[in-house]
This record gives structure tokens, C-alpha cells and sequence, in this order.
């Protein structure tokens, strides 16, 4: 076989598994867009071509979620909800994955091991006693009770992020500080924090979207339209009584997917340096 | 903390003092998580242990002892059994698929060409995208009249519209789209492990490989593969115990159905703990997923352990 032919066909053959990926991957993808446009007429006639638009594309749908649905409520719940639990957990992890990064010997590796480890211990085995303390403290069937829960495994993950992060700092710069007349805390406070703003900014997009994917909790612990999360009211409150409801439910799905889908890959191979932190040295 | 700390410390107030001790600052700054942690994750795992060996329901709320009634009534239950077996075929099937795509897809985008970054973020979407949100979109998709996947079979005249198949109604067919609705939600969490795996791997130990006269499978199973082990079990251990312990793809896509034919350890606590209101049955079936749990997190400190030494 003469040598181009051959280099063209290796091109060929690879250009087409990486087509063959990315419609595995996108395809669903495209058809929330397709479907969230479609005029209902278009979408369950079993004639039309299901790939392209037969009738002009409609706007239809996602009028209909914001006039007719709570969505838009749900966005916002959701949104405050992602607010309070980043807050918390900024607060927390931030301190704890910097003592446990300066901590010396065995004792700070085997707490932040420990740590990590909660964020393995599943929703579904928690979900039954959360449930009773969420009664017990008054906040069954409010979004308040997801502000309380989403931290226990946001607080674990983004400690344990900030400790592989702050590990890199180099102590001279806190040692400087101190010299020169700083407390501990001022020091980490005045010299630490500033050059850590984008580890502070990847554990801010994430903990605001492990908050937006989260579904297990939010299933449990809420019932009522007005207190669910735009994930959850998409999934479980937009099927009406009959069948021909997809439009709105891929115009919803779509438009909490967008926002989630872009901060993810922007920060992806931070996201990916934490959880193989352990073992990528 | 800063061994030079001592020396810097003035005298000063009483609470300045302590804000200057390396230790007790450290246990200061540490304790607002741990206690976090502790109250809302280790104090409610041990609660649901006690209510596996307890007769607490919602309605009769009693915390009395009734030993192990609870796991043998889990177990008697022909309907547990075929949960527990639907637990490992829906975990491992979607783990094997997901790495298989996974190990292929890292090594497309291994390769250098154009438009790379814009394919990367394409082939992200399924983990990237709440996955309640995917599986709506894929219910959709093996909707009994309306899939597109059915509609496609029928136009390329593999399947007539008589016999053309009821994804999620028949009980096999609905186990295969369990799984591969799972499998895909992984798979690009599979490639960007293997990609951070392969590509933390010296590029002058592949090529003294090459040198010594190496061929490709050669490096990739003798050198690339036990380097990249460690970070790959890592990925697989995530891989399974949020697949082993999900609930959100049955619930949305089967509802445990057709008759109980997809119905996991997640799905069926729900069901019994929630649903129900018996607590203490729903924290038995849950308690289940425990030794497989254990296992892993031991693999995974050994793996962690090792990787340090």
C-alpha cells in the first residue's frame, strides 16, 4: 500500500472514533436544544424527521416554564442555596486544608485522609438519620435543610483540594510575615490567602456545582414545588398529567445544564489534580 | 506551623498569646470542619446503624433493640435478593463499559489535531451535566413511541414499527439502559483520569523504553499501565462507590421497574426508609452497601499509602 494512502487512512479511521465520541457524548445534549424548540405538533408527529426542525422553531416552551412553572423560583433557590453552602465552606475548609497542609508529621496527612474519606460515605446510607435530624430541628420540606446537608460532602472534598493546594505555598512567605512582626493569623490572613485566589476560585465554582448536581438529598428532604432546586423541580415537578410535557422538560434540563456544563470544564483539570491528589505527587 | 514563630512571639494579651501557638492555632483553624463533619456525617452514620438493629418506623417512633430481625427480614425478601444482584450487575457492567470508552477516548485526545479542546469539552458534557437533568433527556430518548433511538432503527430498516423495542418497559432491555445511561455518565470521568495518569507519566522513560527496543504494547502495558495504576485506581474506586450507592438514574429512569427488575440498594432504602416511612428496614437494606464500601476505602488508603512511600 502506498504510504499517503495509508496515513490517510489512519486519519480517516481516527477523525471518525473521535466523531464517534463526541455524538455518544453530545448527542442527549443535542437533543435537549432540539426538542426545548420543537412546536409540540413537530415533536410527536411520527412522520416528521426527528433531527431537524420540520416547523419553525418556537420559543414556546421556555415561556411556558417561566409563566406557567416555578422555574424561575427554583433558579433562585438554587442560587441561594449555592451562595450559603459556598459561604460555609469557604469558611471552613479554607482553615482546615491550611492547618492540615503546615501540620507536621504522620497526624495531619492521617486527619486529612479522614477527612477526605467522609466524602466517600454515600447520601443514600446518611439520607434516613439526616432525615430525622431535619425534623427534629423544623427544617423538613425547606431548602434551608440543603443548606445544612450540602456541606458534609463539600466541606470534605474542598479541604481536602485547599490542603494539596496550600502544601505548594512555600512556607518562606509566612515565615517573612512573622518576622517582621506578624501573628500566625495575620500572616495567613495577609500573605497566604492573596496567592491563593485561584484555589479559593475553583473551590468556589465547585461546591456551587456539586450543589447544582446534587439530587439525592433534595428528593429526600423536600416535597413541596415552591422550596425545590432547579435540578430537582426539572426532574420531578414539570410532568403534568398528560403526556406531551418534553418540550418544557428539555427547555428546563437546558438551561440549568448550560451554566454547570461551561464552569466545569473551565475548571476541570483543577477539579482533577484534587481527587487524584493523593495519589499524583 | 512556622518553626520560627516562637522567637516572633510578643508579649502581648492573653488571646494573643494563643493566636501565636502553632498547635493550638492549627487545632483552631482545623476543628470548625472536623465538628462539621463529625455532627452531620460520623453522628448520623452510627444512627443509621442503630436503626438497622431497632424497630423505629416514622409513625411508631421506638428506639427498641430487635438485634438482627431487620437484615433477616431484608434477606428473606426475594425482592432484596434481586436488588442486591441488580446492585453488582449495574455497578460493574457500567464500570466495565465506562473504562473501556474511557482508556480509548484518553487515547484520541492524547493526540495533538485541531479543534482538541473544543472535542475535550463535548466528551465532558455527560459528567459535567447534573445527572438528573442527562437522564430526563435520556428517558426521552427510549420513550416507548417517541425515541429517537427507535425512530432511527425503524428509518435504516433494521426494526419495524411493530416490533420495535420497549427500552424501559421490558426488564432486560431496561437493566441495559440503566447501565448505559450510567456507563456514559462516567466515561469522561474515566478519560480525564487516564489522561492525567498517562500524561504524568516522564516522557524520557517512554523513551528509554523505546530506545531499549520497547514496541507499543510493550510500553503501554509493561511501563504506561503500572505507572498509571495507582491514580487509576483512585478513578475507579469514585467510579464505584457513587455508581454501587446511586439512586438518581433508576429513580428517574425506571422508577426500580419494570417489577422490581432495576432496583438497586439506593433505590429500594428510598423506597422502604422514605417511601414507606420504615426506617429501620430502609437503614438495613442500606447498611448493605457497607462491606463492599469498606473494601474500597481500604484499596484506596493502601493505594494513597504506597503512592507516598
Amino acid at each position: 500500500m502506498p504510504r499517503p494512502l495509508a496515513a490517510a487512512i489512519r486519519e480517516v479511521s481516527f477523525y471518525s472514533a473521535v466523531l464517534f465520541f463526541v455524538v455518544i457524548a453530545a448527542f442527549p445534549f443535542y437533543w435537549m436544544v432540539i426538542t426545548a424548540f420543537k412546536t409540540n405538533s413537530d415533536l410527536y408527529t411520527l412522520t416528521n424527521i426527528p433531527f431537524w426542525f420540520n416547523e419553525a422553531p418556537t420559543l414556546a416552551h421556555i415561556k411556558y416554564l417561566f409563566t406557567q412553572t416555578l422555574f424561575a423560583r427554583w433558579l433562585l433557590n438554587s442560587l441561594i442555596i449555592g451562595v450559603c453552602v459556598v459561604a460555609i465552606t469557604l469558611v471552613t475548609a479554607l482553615p482546615a486544608g491550611y492547618s492540615l497542609a503546615r501540620m507536621t508529621g504522620r497526624s495531619g496527612e492521617t486527619l486529612g485522609i479522614g477527612i477526605f474519606m467522609t466524602y466517600l460515605v454515600p447520601p443514600t446510607l446518611l439520607f434516613l438519620p439526616l432525615s430525622r435530624v431535619i425534623s427534629m430541628l423544623g427544617l423538613q420540606d425547606s431548602m434551608w435543610s440543603l443548606v445544612l446537608v450540602y456541606p458534609t460532602f463539600t466541606i470534605p472534598f474542598c479541604t481536602w483540594l485547599l490542603m494539596g493546594f496550600f502544601k505548594a505555598v512555600p512556607r518562606e512567605i509566612e515565615e517573612a510575615a512573622v518576622v517582621d512582626g506578624c501573628s500566625i493569623l495575620g500572616a495567613f490572613i495577609k500573605m497566604v490567602l492573596p496567592v491563593s485566589v485561584p484555589a479559593i476560585l475553583t473551590v468556589v465554582i465547585f461546591t456551587f456545582t456539586l450543589t447544582l448536581q446534587e439530587f439525592v438529598y433534595a428528593l429526600t428532604f423536600i416535597s413541596s414545588s415552591a422550596q425545590k432546586t432547579i435540578t430537582l423541580g426539572v426532574a420531578t415537578d414539570l410532568v403534568r398529567g398528560d403526556i406531551y410535557f418534553w418540550g418544557e422538560l428539555m427547555a428546563g434540563a437546558l438551561i440549568a445544564a448550560i451554566p454547570v456544563a461551561i464552569a466545569y470544564n473551565l475548571f476541570l483539570d483543577r477539579f482533577i489534580a484534587g481527587i487524584t491528589g493523593g495519589a499524583v505527587k | 506551623m512556622v518553626a520560627i514563630a516562637d522567637k516572633a512571639a510578643k508579649p502581648g494579651s492573653r488571646l494573643q498569646f494563643i493566636l501565636d501557638s502553632p498547635a493550638v492555632l492549627g487545632t483552631i483553624f482545623v476543628s470548625p470542619a472536623v465538628l462539621y463533619v463529625l455532627v452531620l456525617v460520623g453522628a448520623p452514620f452510627l444512627l443509621a446503624m442503630y436503626y438497622s438493629v431497632s424497630a423505629y418506623t416514622i409513625y411508631s417512633q421506638s428506639y427498641r433493640f430487635v438485634g438482627l430481625r431487620n437484615f433477616i427480614d431484608v434477606v428473606q425478601d426475594p425482592v432484596f435478593r434481586q436488588t442486591l444482584l441488580n446492585t453488582f450487575i449495574f455497578t460493574f457492567g457500567s464500570q466495565i463499559v465506562g473504562l473501556i470508552l474511557g482508556k480509548f477516548g484518553a487515547l484520541l485526545l492524547l493526540r495533538p489535531f485541531p479543534g482538541r479542546k473544543v472535542v475535550r469539552a463535548l466528551i465532558m458534557l455527560p459528567w459535567a451535566v447534573p445527572v438528573a437533568l442527562a437522564t430526563v433527556a435520556w428517558e426521552w430518548m427510549f420513550d416507548s413511541l417517541y425515541s429517537v433511538i427507535n425512530w432511527t432503527l425503524i428509518a435504516l430498516g433494521i426494526i419495524t414499527r411493530s416490533d420495535a423495542p420497549n427500552w424501559l418497559g421490558n426488564p432486560h432491555l431496561a437493566m441495559l439502559c440503566v447501565i448505559m445511561v450510567n456507563a456514559w455518565r462516567f466515561f469522561p470521568f474515566a478519560i480525564v483520569i487516564f489522561l492525567a495518569g498517562i500524561t504524568s507519566v516522564p516522557q524520557d522513560v517512554i523513551d528509554a523504553a523505546t530506545v531499549d527496543g520497547a514496541g507499543f504494547w510493550r510500553r503501554n502495558y509493561q511501563i504506561i499501565v503500572p505507572m498509571i495504576a495507582p491514580i487509576v485506581v483512585v478513578g475507579l474506586i469514585f467510579g464505584i462507590v457513587f455508581t454501587f450507592t446511586d439512586l438518581s438514574i433508576v429513580y428517574l429512569l425506571t422508577n426500580g421497574g419494570p417489577v422490581g427488575a432495576t432496583s438497586v440498594l439506593g433505590f429500594e432504602g428510598f423506597q422502604v426508609g422514605i417511601v414507606s416511612g420504615d426506617v429501620a428496614h430502609g437503614a438495613a437494606i442500606s447498611l448493605f452497601m457497607l462491606p463492599v464500601l469498606f473494601v474500597l476505602v481500604l484499596v484506596m488508603l493502601r493505594s494513597i499509602r504506597r503512592q507516598e512511600i
